[in-house]
Order: structure tokens, then sequence, then C-alpha cells
């Protein structure tokens, strides 16, 4: 899941009963599985919590750009350098959908951009992680990305219709992400020992980081109660956590690797397995700013922006001129 | 014949390698958003050139090297690039101006060797040649538009062209070789592409409102024949050869 702790109104749930007329046709709609779409009314927080959330996806698209190209001039060969930076574009690409989706709901890509590099928005937090070896490159396609789709391909479903549509798009490309990523891991796990190392070091360093992804227990949140019944959020945080834990480790027995909970174990009645929850002080103080490299991702943002603005403003400025001549030439 | 078609070849391949490396430091840093997708598929491009490039004069060699034991295991000495591929990044519009000082001889190279005698060579200057066309479009159509943007996009882009110029002339800089394939019909004499080319650029430079440098050279460089580099190469081929210098032999 690429958007966390995504905050709504922070009141609870109405019923229909309590609602004015408009809400109450909005609400019937969403129940009914018919999108809603720009210019339909809607409450303002269904708005806002959007932009919050579609926003944040949209900046982990772009952060996560980062860890990913941190290896592409490093790939070890040209077919992997080539895969990698295919991969890398799509990322961006997703960036520009989810902006362009977020825009429909009255706030720009450069409004959108502010708010992330003042943090006043958030991108997900396991981009706060470094990837220090070739490997991480293969434990980012199969954990990061499969966390990533668990959560993508309900929301292709999502009551909002251009989110939904960029969903779909995105979706396409991600399992593709995913399959190369655990083709790496492959590789590096059939390997030589120090192959072998760096793909179990990997998944050591990439695992819990992964199970954060899904945000906290949603149990008793009141956040995701109000998103669940505008449907911006299908399933739990808890229910996607299972589904990609129960995925996953079949994956890591027939890579020979080891996944990193001595608690792990099969658990017939409920038909998944019991897992250790990740350490979620951890969590909130990555969210804060202090994962291993909050402050290089951000400040690389930062810098991007920054230098490249002579570049924004001199292409506007050309484009300004352009415009004119044509019609002075009218 | 074949050593100079092989060292023709290598030239080739090692100036799409060493700028596509180049273009793909910038992934996840560029100026905007739409900018950082242009330049990773530019990238992707030249990379996908360099694999058929490296491939056949791998064959064409005949020792058994594959395309990345040619990228990923040889030294600076035995580099073919010219120099201008191989320089910094600087401000984008250094990055930008860079690449369409190459792109639009890339094209002209391309489209001469799409008549190549050597099928092979046509072919892949066939694909090729479609991939160039439409990076010249947008790195031409990106120094226009910073060149004739703000006071200080055309400052910008006019200290870039003065000094990537004369790099850039290297492209036209001849040698034996050069002239064993010419005669054998399989590449271009790159002399004869060079009038087009400065015409082309000529143009490019007018309407971007950019003055083109009076002095007429070409860096006396020659990474092409592998006589000289700068001491840029060595940095770029510490990181892309490490991970296979470190582990060698493996498969990944």
């Amino acid at each position: 899941m690429y958007a966390q702790m995504v905050k709504s109104t922070g009141k609870g749930v109405k019923t229909l009963d309590e609602m004015e007329p408009e809400e109450r046709a909005f609400q019937e709609k969403v129940d009914a599985d018919i999108r809603i779409e720009p210019r339909d009314w809607m409450p303002e927080g269904y708005r806002k919590t959007l932009i919050r959330q579609i926003g944040q996806h949209a900046h982990s698209e772009i952060v996560g750009q980062l860890p990913e190209g941190n290896w592409i001039t490093r790939a070890p060969t040209l077919e992997r350098k080539m895969i990698l930076l295919a991969k890398v574009q799509d990322e961006a690409g997703h960036g520009l959908y989810l902006y362009c989706a977020a825009e429909t709901l009255g706030v720009s890509r450069d409004e959108m951009t502010e708010m992330l590099l003042s943090g006043k928005m958030k991108y997900s937090s396991i981009f706060n992680y470094p990837t220090l070896t070739w490997a991480d490159i293969g434990a980012v396609g199969w954990l990061v990305d499969g966390a990533a789709i668990m959560n993508q391909v309900p929301l292709q479903r999502t009551s909002y219709g251009p989110y939904s549509r960029a969903m779909v798009r995105i979706c396409k490309e991600e399992s593709f992400h995913q399959r190369q990523g655990y083709d790496i891991m492959m590789k590096m796990a059939q390997g030589s020992e120090a192959q072998k190392r760096m793909a179990q070091d990997a998944l050591n360093r990439f695992w819990y980081p992964s199970l954060m992804m899904f945000g906290p227990s949603d149990a008793n949140s009141v956040h995701s109660e109000q998103s669940m019944a505008w449907k911006i959020k299908i399933n739990s945080n808890d229910e996607l956590r299972q589904k990609f834990v129960d995925q996953t480790v079949p994956q890591a027995e027939y890579l020979g690797l080891t996944v990193p909970d001595d608690t792990l174990a099969w658990n017939e009645d409920k038909g998944g397995y019991d897992f250790a929850e990740p350490d979620w002080d951890e969590f909130f103080d990555v969210l804060k700013g202090a994962g291993p490299v909050n402050h290089d991702r951000l400040e690389a943002r930062r810098k991007a922006w920054d230098d490249g603005a002579w570049v924004r403003e001199g292409l506007l400025a050309h484009a300004e001129k352009k415009r004119s001549a044509k019609v002075a030439a009218e | 014949m074949a050593d100079a078609k092989f060292e023709a070849l290598l030239r080739l391949g090692d100036n799409a390698l060493i700028l596509g490396h180049r273009v793909s430091e910038w992934c996840g840093h560029a100026p905007v958003l739409e900018e950082d997708i242009a330049l990773a598929n530019t990238a992707l491009d030249l990379l996908g050139q360099t694999n058929l490039w490296l491939e056949y004069a791998g064959e064409v060699e005949g020792k058994g090297r594959s395309a990345d034991d040619l990228a990923f295991l040889r030294d600076a000495w035995d580099f073919r690039n010219v120099l201008l591929v191989e320089l910094p990044n600087g401000d984008f519009g250094q990055t930008i101006m860079r690449q369409y000082l190459f792109d639009q001889f890339n094209l002209l190279n391309l489209r001469a060797l799409t008549e190549s005698k050597d099928t092979r060579i046509a072919e892949i200057a066939e694909k090729a040649a479609k991939e160039a066309a439409y990076h010249v479009e947008r790195s031409r159509g990106t120094v226009v538009g910073l060149g004739d943007g703000t006071q200080e996009s055309h400052a910008r882009m006019q200290e870039a062209l003065n000094l990537l110029y004369p790099y850039a002339l290297e492209l036209f800089i001849t040698d034996e070789v050069d002239d064993e394939m010419a005669e054998a019909g399989v590449f271009p004499d790159p002399k004869s592409l060079e009038d087009a080319y400065l015409v082309a650029v000529a143009a490019t430079l007018q309407e971007a409102t950019l003055d083109l440098p009076e002095a007429h050279f070409g860096h006396r460089g020659s990474g092409k024949d592998g006589r000289m580099h700068t001491e840029h190469l060595g940095h770029i081929l510490t990181q892309m050869q490490w991970l296979q210098r470190a582990y060698p032999g493996q498969t990944w």
C-alpha cells in the first residue's frame, strides 16, 4: 500500500438517515457501486481524504524512483539495466496518472509537490529504507511491489472514477514489476554463496518494512471506517497484510530463503499464517523522519525541484512567447 | 577488414552505452516529471542500441565475447566513445544540449547506415534511426524552448553550447578505420555527414536564439580511437562495472 495513515474526517460514519439529501444521494450511489465523477457533488471530507490518499500514492511513486534509480548505473547486465530503467520509467508514469487524478479534485501538481517538500504530505514509509545491494532491487520488486499490488487490485473498484481508472492502468504494469523482482531473487538465491547471502540479507531488511506498508491495525480507526464507507478503502489493513504474508511465505520457501520471523507458523484453523507484527514504534519514528534515508530522499526531491525551477520557467516563457506570436499573427 | 569493422561497431556501441549511462543518472532527479519519463526513455533506447551494436561487435571479433563482456569487462583504454558523451551531466541545460548535439549526429549517421552493405548493420540502423528521430525531435524542442525562454535559461544554454560544441566536432574527425569502412561501403565517412549536421544545428540554434561559438575545431581527444579520454570515463566504469568486477562470472 502506498498510502498509510490517511486521515479522514475524524468523525464517525453517519447513517443515511443522519445525512442531508445531497449527501444521502451521494452515499447511495457509492453503495450501489456507481462511480463518482469530478463534476458530481461530493462531501468535502471525501474530496479532502481522496486528495491526501491519491497525493500520498503519487508522491510514493515519485520518491520510489530513488531507491531503484540508485542501482540503474550499477545494474550487473545490460538487460537488467534496461528492465530496471523501464520499471522506474513506469513509476514516473504512475505518478503522472495519479497527479492527474488528484487534479480533478481541485489541487494542482505543483501544489501537491510543494506539500510533499514541506513535509505536509507524506509518501510511503518503505522508501525511507535504503537499497544496499543488488538483491535489494529484487526484494523491492518482489516484496514492495507485491505489497502495493495487494492494495491496488481492490482499489480498481474504488468509488472515485479517475482514481479507479488510474489504478486499472497501474495494476497492469505492477504485476510485471513484481515478476521481474522475483526473477532477480531467483537468480541470486540460486547463485554463489555471496549472492545467496545478499538475497537473505535483503529479505531480512525488507520483510518488516514491507509489512508496515499496510499501516497499523485499523480495527479501531475512525478514519478507516469512514474511508471504507466511501469505498476509497476496500479492505482493512490487517486483511491485506494477512493476504500478503500468505502469498509471500511460500515464495520465500521456494527460493530457499528464511523469513526473519521465529514465530511464523501455519494456522490450520484460520487457513493462514500466524506471524509477528512489525515494530510499530519504528514505523511511527520513520513516518516522523527518523528512517535511515528520510533526509536523503526529501533532499533529493527538493534539489530536483529547486535546481529545475529555471527549466520550468524557461519552457513556460517560451510557450507564452509562441502563444502571443500566434495571437499576433491572427 | 574484420578489425576495422569491430572498431567501428565499438564506436557506435560505446557512444550509446556511455551516453545512456549518463542520461540514466538523471532518474528521479529531473526538473519536471515529464522530463524524468523522457530521459529514462532516451536512456532505455540508447542501451537497447548498445546491446545490438556490441553483440554484433563481439560476433565480428570472433573471440566469443558477449555484449555484456564488452560493456562490463573492458577498461578505459579499450573504450571507443567520443569525449562528448562521457562529460558529466552538469545542469539540465548541459545535459539536453549534449543530447541534442549527439542526437543530431546519431540520426544522420544511422540513416546513412541503413544503406550499409552489411545487412545486419543496415537492419539495426533501421530500428535505431526511428528512435533517434524521436530523440532529435525532443532534444531539439527543449534546446529551442530553453534557448528562447527566460534570460536565465538562455544564458545557461549558451554556456552549455560554448562548452560542448568543440566536443561535438570530434564526431567528424576521421581516421584509417573510417576510411576503410567507407571504402567498403559498410559505414559512411563521418566527413560526409558534417555539412548536413552543421546546417541542421545552425537552424536549431537560430530558432533557439543562440550563437554558434566562433572557434570551429574539434577537441583533439580522439576517444573514438581510444588514444585519449577525459578523466570522467574511468569513474563511469568503476560504477557501471562494479558488480561484474567484484563478483566475476556470476549469473544475474
